[in-house]
């Protein structure tokens, strides 16, 4: 068993593992960080940077840096709150976001996590970028309009020998997550679900079976995201 | 000199229009115009989507009756999902979409009633434009106001409860649905604590059509000659003729009552069905191809319904569907002002379906879905508050659509609508020596008696600033007024 360490979080003192994330130990001692692109299993890249914390006066991702003894940080506090709150609305206006009509609505982290940190109107100007939808594949429509690039696809959706669906191409503004189109051939039914429900936003869809989950029985309904983690 | 007049925007309808009006050097009403002055493009917007969102995107047209281009547009997509073109859903599937429906009629038609024209009838089409809003209505006729809020609010808890919320729900998908009715929701719709039960909204419904039989009964010639004038019909009707709102064939009556359209398959609307445009509106005046844009043009909505069907499956309203038979022998009532009478015959129908509907076993099933052969083509077309709704899409191979094509309960109203504003205006306008508030708002009763959607989205309650200008033949403001 790891070496216990003990950290303190918006003043309160939490125990932790030696070797857990701040993310890991705050979350098994009931404190939400919120997060995105990190994903249960997968290596943490902290590239959405919505776990951003405050330690010793520097803000750091809380999904990437180990928990260590003595550490003293801010996560609920005002000034971090806005920091999320504005890489939300950074998120919303580089894309196209239609909530109203998309399938998504209720089990989207990205829509959830707008509600709890109540964005209203984002403070930067809409971008309106000009992006396609790729319906090619028999099982699964990628919209690029709602993709936020956090490449929980492209690292967790593969065949049985690891070659994985999904991939970056491009750069900068430009750069986008697109579906290999021979390996989107032989997707099963299983692979594009998975798909569908490791994408945090409405990016990916499994044809044919929207809207299937009623209002009232979806994901952050009745709850709002991160209640899952706290006491 | 000759004269125009502006009425903008028309208010207690939902969406923005406005009227102008032409008068020619003896002050005689030469021409009108009901302009329609938004322009949407959600048939343009779609096109690339894929299908199994349109019945959630397209309702967005619409705040008032989304459920019409819900369930319009979740028909056309049972066609594309191999559903068929009717009954092909299952048992449960057919009946909540029905319940839906039933229950968004009825709270339409109530907010309509109540809300928009009761003001007219309680105050008169000259009252006091501070008092002639629902909030004159609420002080002056409490239980009337209270009647008129409750059932609303019990028809949206029917949308809620089978769409999953009461604006912009997700109920209907393509092969069905995404829920049923479980015991506690019917429990809650059937014999909730009063008033909040079917049986109170249909004695209710009653109590409604009484008021306005009343009103008829004390103004009946201004009723019956307010923009009277005769059409051409059409509607929807159930296969053996009978009144339906949710499916049918599509049937066009003239004004003796002639069959003019013949139960055709709702899917080959386009055969008989043509739009014309003309650059003074963003709305299109559909008509009957056969009978070209002269003489093919018809109503919709409660009085065009009530004229093409054979009679009512509910016994309550077939009573009063045969009484308003009656008051002209048989023949298609023309009198723009009943279309409220068969509105609120249509309130009392959809109380009695919601309330037999309500203990059908068939709404606790659990096969919600049903899935065929795909198709590319769907047609949905059903009978929305204000009349019958074309839904068409067309997809490609990757489930995209490609085509969308609406005809808007409202755009079938157009020509008769600006018939109404033009026999309206003329008969209080004509050599009258100044133009008056109350002349104003009779061109708006004209209009609201319809109940447009003209945007089938923003919507204008009570007072708001009505414009009137009178501008000469060099178009040069020579008056302005304020409402």
């Amino acid at each position: 068993m790891n070496k216990t360490i003990k950290l303190k979080i918006d003043g309160k003192v939490i125990p932790a593992e030696e070797g857990q994330t701040i993310v890991q130990a705050a979350h098994a001692n009931g404190i939400y960080i919120p997060t995105l692109c990190n994903f249960e299993g997968v290596k943490p890249k902290g590239c959405c940077r919505m776990c951003t914390i405050k330690i010793n006066n520097r803000y750091m991702t809380a999904c990437t840096t180990p928990a260590a003894d003595g550490m003293e940080i801010e996560n609920n506090t005002l000034e971090i709150n806005d920091i999320r709150k504005s890489i939300i609305e950074l998120l919303f206006v580089s894309g196209n976001h239609f909530c109203p009509s998309c399938e998504k609505s209720g089990n989207c982290e990205l829509q959830a996590l707008a509600y709890r940190y109540e964005m209203m109107v984002p403070r930067f100007p809409y971008t309106f970028p000009q992006k396609g939808v790729d319906a090619k594949s028999p099982k699964i429509i990628k919209d690029q309009n709602r993709c936020i690039s956090c490449k929980r696809c492209i690292k967790t959706i593969e065949d049985e020998q690891g070659r994985k669906y999904f991939a970056f191409k491009d750069r900068g503004y430009t750069l986008e997550v697109v579906l290999d189109e021979e390996m989107a051939k032989t997707m099963t039914d299983e692979i594009a679900q998975l798909a569908m429900d490791n994408c945090p936003v409405g990016s990916i869809l499994k044809k044919e079976i929207g809207y299937k989950e009623p209002i009232g029985t979806r994901k952050y309904d009745k709850k709002p995201i991160g209640s899952e983690f706290e006491v | 000199m000759s004269k125009k007049i502006t009425i903008e925007p028309v208010t207690r309808v939902e969406g923005h229009g406005k009227v102008t009006i032409m008068l020619d050097d003896f002050g005689n009403v030469r021409d009108s115009r009901l302009h329609i002055v938004e322009f949407r493009g959600f048939e343009r917007f779609v096109q690339g989507r894929p299908y199994w969102e349109a019945p959630v995107l397209v309702q967005r047209l619409c705040g008032i009756c989304p459920v019409s281009h819900h369930l319009a547009a979740a028909k056309a997509l049972d066609v594309i999902v191999g559903a068929g073109t009717g009954h092909g859903l299952t048992a449960v599937g057919e009946k909540m979409r029905r319940l839906m429906h039933y229950g968004q009629f009825f709270q339409s038609h109530v907010l309509h009633f109540f809300h928009l024209s009761s003001p007219d009838f309680l105050f008169g089409i000259d009252g006091d434009p501070a008092l002639r809003n629902i909030i004159g209505v609420a002080m002056n006729n409490r239980d009337l106001a209270v009647q008129g809020v409750m059932m609303r609010k019990y028809g949206q808890e029917i949308i809620r409860l089978t769409a999953g919320k009461k604006i912009h729900g997700t109920g209907a998908i393509p092969g069905g649905i995404n829920k049923n009715l479980s015991i506690a929701e019917r429990d809650e719709l059937l014999s909730g604590p009063d008033p909040m039960n079917a049986d109170k909204m249909v004695e209710w419904s009653v109590t409604a059509l009484d008021f306005f039989k009343g009103y008829h009964k004390n103004n009946q010639s201004m009723v019956d000659n307010f923009a009277a004038y005769p059409s051409n019909h059409l509607s929807i009707v159930r296969e053996d003729g009978a009144f339906d709102i949710y499916n049918g064939v599509l049937r066009a009556v003239d004004n003796e009552g002639n069959i003019i359209l013949h139960d055709v398959d709702c899917q080959d609307y386009n055969k008989y069905i043509e739009e014309e445009v003309k650059s003074w509106s963003y709305m299109k005046f559909p008509y009957l191809k056969e009978l070209g844009p002269e003489k093919g043009w018809y109503r919709v909505g409660p009085l065009g319904r009530l004229n093409v069907c054979d009679f009512i499956p509910t016994p309550l309203a077939q009573k009063e569907f045969e009484e308003f038979k009656a008051y002209t022998n048989g023949k298609p009532n023309g009198m723009s002002l009943h279309y409220h009478w068969a509105r609120l015959i249509e309130v009392l129908h959809c109380a009695e379906m919601i309330r037999d509907l309500l203990k059908d076993p068939d709404l606790q099933n659990e096969d919600l879905v049903v899935k065929g052969e795909k198709r590319y083509k769907g047609v949905g077309v059903i009978e929305a508050p204000r009349g019958t709704l074309f839904h068409h899409y067309e997809i490609n191979n990757d489930d995209q659509i490609t085509l969308a094509n609406l005809i808007v309960s409202t755009t079938n109203n157009n020509e008769p609508m600006n018939k109404a504003v033009n026999l309206t205006a003329k008969s209080f306008m004509n050599g009258q020596p100044e133009i008056t508030e109350p002349m104003m708002n009779a061109v708006e009763v004209a209009i609201r008696a319809y109940d447009p959607c003209l945007s089938c989205a923003t919507h204008a309650l009570g007072k708001m600033p009505l414009e009137m200008t009178l501008v000469n033949a060099n178009n040069e403001i020579i008056d302005k007024k304020n409402k």
